[in-house]
């Protein structure tokens, strides 16, 4: 059992949902992101996903775009962020996954990749760019190391490829709550619900889902719907004006 | 073995090593969509009748063959001999894609169409297929673009479509490519991304290269025509990859040389270039699997060339395989050989190339002393300079 499965697994035996909050490693400094890894923990956070800066992050919205940049200008690197990983396992374990491009993971070197991030304390990768098909390699890696892969799923996905991502998924899926980017505005409609039906009813795997939502209320609608809710901008966002996220997470985690 | 050049891309769009589809899954069923309609109706007899009738009628195919003879004359040199792709409508190769992307679009059903542009050639030719087949349309272009390539600009207004400015990264090509992506993920289900080059995911570089490979199947026959015998050279500029590939398809099963010219920009070792081949290595970048600027953490660097349309930190994945396969040759002009030949073509010939093309007259130049006055070279003219005078005169510090 992955650490991330027995997260969800012991959630669903309270009834509960998970909470996975994002954020932008780096923005505005590594030592900023380990103590906001720390406050979302005491804050009910389940699993955290950190963000590692890409330059051209093409599945992110303007919020998510400029948060890294600002990391990057900083200096953040792959490199760091498992470094950072290691030092927060010193005082957490609290269900980390790492979400990048996958250019920034294949020029480390797949293969020293999975081993250091596994060793650093890592549970899962999301890699936007990275669909199952082209991830064989990547996939057989992570198996023998234990990496979650996550994959994404989306309301324009065919039978087909949920087939695909079903089976290639392991920890959770991602589902993405609208046809759009990072940041965009969610709509929960019976669209949602038919689509979350129909993937329940393919898959036993959590389901996650993610994308546009902003606040208690959209969580909480989400979060019947789904095993877990993830929130991204709107905490990335919080974190770009200087203001504390603690709060605004604790309000979450009551809402799910 | 001998066509190995034949056989890619494989169905999953990898020629060899290279390519692939790196994508969000939000637009994994667009791309399988897409590829089923192009194997479709390129197939189809109506839809090749209806894009050869545009080839004639609307684009002015089939181009002609140049005989250089002046620029010959003055290298004193080999024969050259000029694809004059800038005498296609709105002036470059772009609308021989970009018209045929039109047709495939409003065949799926689409009603909208939406493109990068990076010199503004792209985004003219989709705009003038949006115009033509009755589609919505939109353009995505760097602000530094946008700047260098003002002229531009107002056509593709001109033409109906909305011109977005792009204000991230580098505010050029890429930075486009991003934003039409990101449009492409939030309005798939009735837009068509038209991508301007063999770059992208499958089945773009496949498509693209198809649609632009009648550059060189007529080139070829044109030449047996003129001179009973192939060339033994050919040139061309190399952005994203599709006018030399255009160009060189129709010969690989030849033994001729081929040299593909990238943007060397201020030169290699000041790093404000576009030669991915002499500086960059293998990676993953909007969609496939090819030679990439980029740093030691995997970022995508910035570029540099007096070019618009070559200032890209990618390349076709298709010529990185060819290049393995020792069938094109790679090399660099800097801005100021093809500001040279830019001046030259002008003066010799009476022909103002753009600057992407003046980068392969740069090669032509410097490779003419080299070759037998019978031998001959055949040098893709991708498009006109029109778009570039402004910007040219404003490096030579001369106020229109
Ligand atoms: C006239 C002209 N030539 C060449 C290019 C480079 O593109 P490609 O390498 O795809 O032919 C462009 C791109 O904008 C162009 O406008």
């Amino acid at each position: 059992m992955s650490r991330i499965s027995d997260t969800f697994n012991s959630l669903k035996k309270k009834g509960s949902k998970a909470l996975i909050p994002y954020i932008m490693a780096g923005d505005p400094s590594l030592d900023a992101t380990k103590q906001f890894v720390l406050d979302l923990e005491s804050a009910g956070a389940d699993i955290i996903e950190l963000g590692v800066p890409f330059s051209d992050p093409l599945a992110d919205g303007p919020t998510i775009q400029r948060a890294a940049e600002r990391s990057l200008l900083h200096g953040t690197t792959l490199r760091k962020v498992l470094k950072l990983v290691k030092e927060i396992r010193t005082e957490s374990d609290i269900a980390l996954i790492l979400m990048t491009y996958y250019n920034p993971v294949f020029k480390y070197g797949i293969d020293k990749f999975v081993a250091e991030a596994v060793k650093a304390g890592v549970n899962g990768v999301i890699i936007p760019d990275l669909i199952p098909d082209e991830a064989q390699d990547f996939i057989r890696l992570a198996r023998n190391h234990k990496l979650d892969t996550i994959f994404l799923l989306a309301p324009t996905s065919t039978q087909a490829r949920i087939s695909k991502v079903v089976n290639a998924a392991t920890g959770f899926i991602y589902y993405v709550s609208i046809t759009g980017i990072t940041g965009s505005r969610l709509s929960i409609g019976k669209h949602l619900k038919d689509n979350l039906n129909l993937l329940k009813s393919t898959t036993k795997k959590p389901i996650a889902v993610g994308f546009g939502i902003s606040n208690p209320d959209e969580a909480s609608a989400v979060s019947q719907l789904a095993d877990g809710v993830i929130i991204g901008s709107a905490i990335v966002k919080l974190i770009a004006q200087g203001k504390g996220i603690k709060s605004f997470v604790k309000n979450l985690r009551k809402a799910i | 073995m001998r066509n190995k050049y034949k056989n890619v891309p494989d169905s999953k769009g990898h020629f060899g090593q290279y390519g692939g589809r790196f994508v969000p899954e939000t637009l994994m069923p667009a791309l399988i969509e897409l590829e089923k309609a192009y194997k479709k109706y390129t197939k189809d007899k109506d839809f090749l009748k209806e894009l050869k009738t545009l080839q004639t009628e609307f684009i002015g195919r089939p181009t002609p063959l140049y005989f250089a003879k002046n620029l010959s004359e003055y290298l004193d040199g080999p024969k050259i001999y000029l694809k004059r792709e800038d005498l296609c409508h709105t002036g470059a190769h772009k609308i021989n894609n970009a018209i045929a992307q039109a047709l495939l679009a409003r065949r799926m059903g689409k009603t909208r169409i939406i493109a990068e542009t990076g010199a503004g050639q792209h985004g003219v030719a989709t705009a003038t297929g949006a115009a033509h087949v009755g589609l919505d349309c939109e353009i995505f272009m760097g602000s530094e673009d946008i700047r260098r390539q003002s002229l531009n600009v107002f056509r593709m207004r001109l033409l109906g479509a909305k011109v977005i400015e792009v204000t991230t990264g580098s505010k050029t090509l890429k930075d486009a490519i991003n934003e039409a992506l990101r449009d492409w993920t939030t309005n798939v289900v009735n837009t068509h991304y038209v991508m301007g080059t063999v770059f992208g995911p499958h089945p773009y570089p496949l498509m693209v290269r198809e649609f632009q490979s009648v550059i060189g199947i007529e080139a070829r026959q044109q030449i047996m025509q003129l001179e009973k015998r192939l060339p033994d050279c050919l040139i061309a500029c190399v952005g994203g990859g599709s006018n030399s590939i255009g160009l060189f398809y129709a010969f690989l099963k030849d033994n001729i040389r081929m040299i593909g010219v990238e943007a060397g920009g201020h030169g290699i070792k000041s790093g404000k270039h576009a030669a991915r081949f002499a500086g960059g290595s293998l990676g993953i970048f909007q969609g496939c699997k090819s030679y990439l600027l980029q740093n030691r953490d995997g970022n995508v660097l910035g570029t540099h060339s007096v070019s618009a349309g070559l200032d890209y930190a990618s390349v076709g994945p298709e010529h990185c395989y060819l290049r393995d396969l020792k069938k094109i040759e790679y090399t660099y002009a800097t801005d100021k050989e093809a500001l040279k030949a830019f001046d030259l073509l002008s003066k010799t010939e009476g022909i103002i190339p753009a600057l992407e093309s003046a980068h392969a007259v740069a090669e032509g130049i410097k490779l003419a002393p080299s070759m037998s006055k019978n031998s001959i070279i055949i040098l893709n003219l991708s498009g006109r300079g029109d778009k570039d005078v402004q910007e040219v005169a404003r490096i030579k510090g001369i106020n229109l």
